[in-house]
């Protein structure tokens, strides 16, 4: 079965994109949605102009949608691109690189099922721990590229998902309940290298911009 | 031990129905192997305990054209908990017609009686496109649902047509220590 995959260009999708190939699965396109609302409950934000140069390291054809991310409106525009990818890539159906958010998955669900799509989740209830262990096993670099939880500040944007991260993740659930894979919005993250890359990507001219406990990371890649 | 029945005709499902069932009872330390429908022996169905069908995905209704791999449920007596798919297939194999009535999403549950732990309303998380009319079974006793039946019991065999492994995960366990 052919598979388009709504790739954000952070670690979930990452990782989701991942397990489908590894379970011998075509991907035949991404889907990328860019929404204009960076507040969007239904779309990741930081870096996602950047997926272009996911896409082209890893070989794989992209569908960008832009969105105003107008609740329930941007769901119409998330339609208009799976119907896109069904028609030019023939695909019978979509990954998603949902974990927790039943507000995610539902809608998903709901679009694939009306176009008579699989809808596949392979992180749906994963242990947010064992997430970041399996990125860091299976050599996924990953940066965080926003943050909006207290105590997270602009001192985290840029660092790496590693040990030591886990190791820091670890305390703040502890102390502050704060999601080790930020499922509860505390972070976002952006891909810079897996092993589907032809090559590592990298991040120039960094910008950060926020305030408080709300900042973000954009910039290019190359 | 406790046997874990996978019906996802894709693999990549299995991610999604069946680790998180898996995952709940690893949790707890509790022994368990897990083999596709069309997998399961003679042997498995005498060492297992107890017995856990998973789910699958909207799309997927190929376990009812496989119907005749569940045949053994029928004079099975240890206890059986059957999740959305796996509660359809209990109602098929005791005789129960497929009906449409598409759920996805969060959804309030009354139940009526304490049912492997739960009691009064409740949230439950749903992923349907089809249910068992249990009216009809008499030999079932119906929990919760008054137009679509979401918790029914024949003897020892349990059906939910929700996903406990999403959000009543407490279900799992008071089944595999009570049921």
């Amino acid at each position: 079965m052919k598979l388009g995959i709504l790739f954000s260009g952070g670690k979930d999708s990452g990782l989701a994109l991942f397990l489908a190939k590894k379970q011998g699965y075509k991907i035949s396109c991404l889907i990328s949605i860019v929404s204009e609302n960076k507040y969007s409950y239904m779309f990741h934000t930081p870096l996602i102009q950047r997926v272009e140069k996911q896409a082209e390291v890893m070989g794989i054809p992209l569908i960008i949608k832009k969105t105003k991310g107008e609740k329930e409106k941007e769901l119409k525009d998330l339609e208009i691109a799976i119907r896109k990818a069904k028609k030019e890539y023939k695909i019978g159906g979509i990954i998603t690189g949902a974990v927790e958010s039943v507000y995610q998955a539902s809608r998903v669900q709901k679009i694939c099922n009306k176009l008579n799509l699989e809808c596949f989740n392979p992180l749906w209830q994963k242990d947010q721990f064992e997430l970041l262990d399996d990125l860091i096993k299976n050599k996924f670099e990953v940066i965080v590229a926003g943050v909006s939880a207290y105590p997270l500040d602009e001192n985290f944007l840029g660092r790496k998902v590693d040990k030591n991260f886990v190791v820091e993740m670890r305390k703040l659930w502890e102390r502050f309940k704060i999601n080790p894979a930020g499922e509860g919005g505390e972070f976002e993250s952006f891909v810079l290298n897996c092993s589907m890359f032809k090559r590592g990507l990298k991040m120039i001219g960094k910008e950060i911009s926020g305030r408080e406990n709300s900042w973000s990371l954009e910039g290019d890649v190359e | 031990m406790i046997l874990i029945i996978d019906t996802c005709k894709e693999r990549l499902h299995y991610f999604e129905f069946v680790k998180p069932v898996e995952d709940v009872l690893n949790k707890q330390g509790m022994g368990f192997w897990t083999k596709h429908y069309l997998n399961v022996s003679d042997k498995d169905l005498i060492k297992a305990k107890k017995i856990i069908i998973c789910g699958t995905s909207l799309q997927d209704n190929q376990f009812v054209e496989d119907i005749d791999y569940f045949s053994w449920l029928k004079n099975f007596e240890k206890p059986v908990l059957g999740i959305c798919a796996g509660m359809q297939i209990i109602g098929l194999v005791f005789g129960g017609r497929i009906k449409k009535e598409t759920e996805i999403g969060f959804f309030k549950e009354k139940f009526e009686k304490r049912f492997l732990g739960l009691n009064g309303g409740l949230e439950v998380y749903h992923l349907h496109n089809n249910f068992i009319d249990f009216f009809k079974l008499s030999d079932f006793e119906i929990f919760s649902g008054n137009k679509i039946p979401q918790a029914v019991r024949h003897k020892k065999i349990y059906g939910v047509l929700f996903h406990p492994e999403v959000r009543n995960k407490e279900l799992i366990l008071d089944f595999v220590k009570n049921g």
